[in-house]
């Protein structure tokens, strides 16, 4: 048992050593605070040019003075009425004087029309309010000759009030749903990329020790099984080290910008406590189903080139996941998605995302954990024969037809 | 803690790599496997070490076999090399020290005694890319003795050295035998094996053709050289009954006789024939035994 742990700290503090590792960490972290701080990032550079001015043209004294009314609280402009003619105002604005110019006119029916120029249009930043402000003034100046009053005009334009209320007594309320929703999106984003990471870091570390042909001197001194399991745990350590990395900084930046606790900051204020048991458990069980699949495929390899073609199924079973469980978020109770519940590389995301969304029997969670448990220990079981075989096994290509040949080097008839 | 091989064999599918591989090797000596590539060499340390099974037989070593409990009283330098290219020697030999069960500060020791016999102290912080094939085998022959194992494998430890080198390495397998070490090697080179080994075996194809003391095996042979070096013709010689075989070379002849006796006979037929410069009776080489047991030429 000592030497697993002396196996762990290596493959823990080897990592941990890498440049990749700490470049990729520090420009995480970077990018973390910048978008924890990015509200002042956008004041600090918006700040500079508060000249920006849209110039509007209008033979309108009503329209004009309205439309500038609603328009002034909007900060990121002003709207200035101007007595030039189009030609010269768009010359201001190839000056730079104005940011655009806006035209009003009146259409056959009476009612106002416009006509945006800007130098580029992409940015519907200034004309999307001025477009709103209008619609306003058009709809009150249609409806009041049509003889609509005020009321009715609020009456047409109010939302209906729609309430869904669940008839189950156990079932989970609107506001509890959009809170697992968050949270399985969080779980199906961590998982999916620690395993696309942490996955192939595993394969890459076996094809490493393969390729440069020390693993003959590893696997003498310590059982393959221990070997992979140890690999399994450092690479665990090393996520562990970086999310935690990720979390306190998010969180710092999260306080500093005035949020409240880390679970208001991902929006997960009153969740249940079972709900983030139950991520955890889920959490740690994929990782380890998925990352002994790693530590399998990444025994085959001869070459550390073809570590990541080697890994390629893991990745194709962590997409499908992935896209099942965005299906199911919006359909957790639909046949396909009980079914894939209890397939093992999908039960991770799709039981985890059944027990936050739906209310279901205990004894479905407990049958889909027994399967996920069980398949873990079958392929911790077939992985550590094809390892012993594996890391023996050296040829040109590395592919899955290598597997019986593993499979044949480590058991006894051959 | 003698290492016995019982009926050993192993198979990979149709093809036999070893084939009923019978030894005792015993302790405190240096053993030796001769045989030309693909003889079963590496195959049979790999079950020794019980990194491979077995198809059929059985291995033993201190009256069980060799499990991952006994990897702190074993060492092996494996055929292909390999060590992290990336890291430091004095990190990766304390951590292989360290999966053999050595503490970091008798292991730091015992890698200083190393590094300095081998005459390279300043590799210690180098890393193992940095540093030639040749220097790269002294660090992994390291790697195979830091932790003092009771039992060492060295699977072809002197190919692709230099002849200092060789003679480096052959003075330290000397001397960790003198101290007690029970050391299994193997090698293509016959004069390697002449030269080192009280016992020893030759696989020929996954079998033993030749098993024992290397004084024996001499004997029992039977056969010797002569050589000749003389200022006439010696073709004569091969017609005298006893000779087996005969080839000229230069300004003489190599002759194999069946007996020590026959030489005697060529001796009294070269008098008076002219002048004889040198007459050697020789010990049969390993290589003629070998060429003798397989029928045919070795290298």
């Amino acid at each position: 048992m000592n030497k697993f742990f002396i196996m762990v700290g290596h493959t823990f503090m080897n990592r941990v050593k890498t440049k990749s590792f700490l470049i990729t960490t520090l420009v995480t972290l970077i990018l973390i605070t910048a978008l924890s701080n990015i509200q002042t990032i956008i004041e600090t550079f918006s700040g500079e040019d508060e000249a920006k001015k849209v110039a509007l043209i209008s033979d309108n004294d009503e329209w004009s003075s309205t439309l500038v009314e609603m328009v002034a609280a909007n900060d990121a402009f002003t709207l200035e009425r101007v007595d030039q003619s189009l030609e010269e105002a768009k010359q201001a604005v190839k000056e730079g004087t104005y940011e655009s110019v806006v035209k009003i006119t009146s259409g056959e029916d009476g009612l106002p029309k416009a006509d945006y120029y800007a130098e580029q249009i992409a940015s519907t930043e200034n004309s999307e309010p001025i477009k709103q402000a209008l619609q306003q003034i058009k709809v009150e100046m249609a409806t009041e000759e049509a003889g609509v009053d005020q009321a009715t005009l609020q009456q047409i334009s109010s939302p209906v009030t729609f309430n869904t209320i669940a008839l189950e007594e156990s079932a989970k309320s609107e506001a509890e749903l959009a809170q697992t929703r968050g949270l399985v999106y969080v779980m199906l984003f961590l998982l999916y990329m620690s395993v696309i990471m942490y996955g192939s870091m595993i394969a890459t570390e076996v094809a490493t020790e393969k390729s440069s042909r020390v693993m003959e001197i590893l696997i003498s001194s310590v059982s393959p099984v221990s070997q992979m399991f140890a690999k399994i745990i450092g690479i665990a350590l090393v996520g562990i080290l970086q999310f935690s990395l990720i979390l306190l900084v998010g969180y710092l930046g999260i306080q500093q910008g005035g949020g409240g606790s880390i679970m208001e900051g991902f929006g997960l204020s009153n969740i249940q406590g079972s709900v983030i048991a139950y991520a955890v458990l889920f959490f740690i069980l994929g990782y380890m189903l998925y990352a002994t699949l790693a530590a399998t495929l990444g025994s085959l390899v001869s070459r550390l080139e073809d570590a990541q073609q080697m890994i390629s199924p893991m990745i194709y079973l962590i997409l499908a996941a992935f896209f099942i469980s965005i299906f199911g978020l919006n359909a957790p109770d639909s046949t396909f998605i009980t079914v894939t519940s209890y397939i093992p590389f999908f039960s991770p995301l799709i039981m985890f995302l059944r027990v936050g969304m739906l209310d279901i029997p205990v004894w479905e969670v407990i049958l889909s954990v027994g399967v996920l448990v069980g398949s873990i220990a079958l392929l911790a079981w077939f992985g550590a024969r094809v390892y012993s075989g594996g890391v023996l096994l050296y040829g040109k290509s590395s592919s899955f037809k290598d597997i019986k040949k593993a499979m044949q080097l480590s058991k006894k008839e051959g | 803690m003698t290492l016995r091989l019982n009926h050993v064999t192993k198979k990979f599918g149709s093809h036999t790599a070893v084939n009923q591989l019978s030894l005792e090797i015993p302790e405190k000596q240096i053993f030796g496997f001769l045989g030309a590539n693909g003889a079963g060499k590496t195959t049979t340390f790999r079950m020794i070490l019980g990194l491979l099974q077995e198809t059929e037989g059985s291995i033993s070593w201190n009256n069980g076999e060799i499990g991952y409990d006994q990897s702190h009283l074993i060492g092996y330098l494996p055929e292909e090399r390999g060590l992290y290219p990336k890291m430091k020697v004095r990190d990766q030999l304390v951590y292989l020290a360290k999966l053999r069960g050595m503490n970091k500060s008798d292991s730091l020791k015992e890698l200083d005694y190393w590094l300095d016999r081998f005459k390279v102290p300043d590799y210690k912080t180098k890393k193992v890319e940095e540093l030639s094939k040749g220097n790269q085998q002294k660090i992994q022959f390291i790697s195979a003795v830091l932790h003092k194992p009771k039992l060492l494998i060295l699977d072809e430890p002197f190919s692709g050295l230099d002849p200092v080198n060789v003679e480096m390495l052959k003075e330290a397998v000397v001397d960790l035998k003198e101290s007690g070490m029970s050391i299994v090697f193997s090698s293509h080179r016959m004069e390697h094996v002449e030269e080192l080994c009280e016992n020893l075996c030759i696989l020929h194809h996954g079998t033993p053709v030749v098993h024992g003391r290397l004084k024996d095996i001499k004997r029992s042979f039977g056969k010797k050289n002569v050589r000749v070096k003389a200022d006439f013709d010696t073709e004569f010689l091969k017609r005298i009954p006893g000779v087996t075989k005969y080839k000229a070379f230069g300004e003489g002849c190599n002759l194999q006789v069946e007996s020590e006796d026959i030489s005697q006979k060529i001796f009294t037929e070269l008098n008076g024939k002219g002048f004889v410069r040198s007459f050697i009776l020789e010990e049969p080489s390993l290589n003629d035994i070998f060429i003798e047991k397989v029928g045919a030429s070795y290298e």
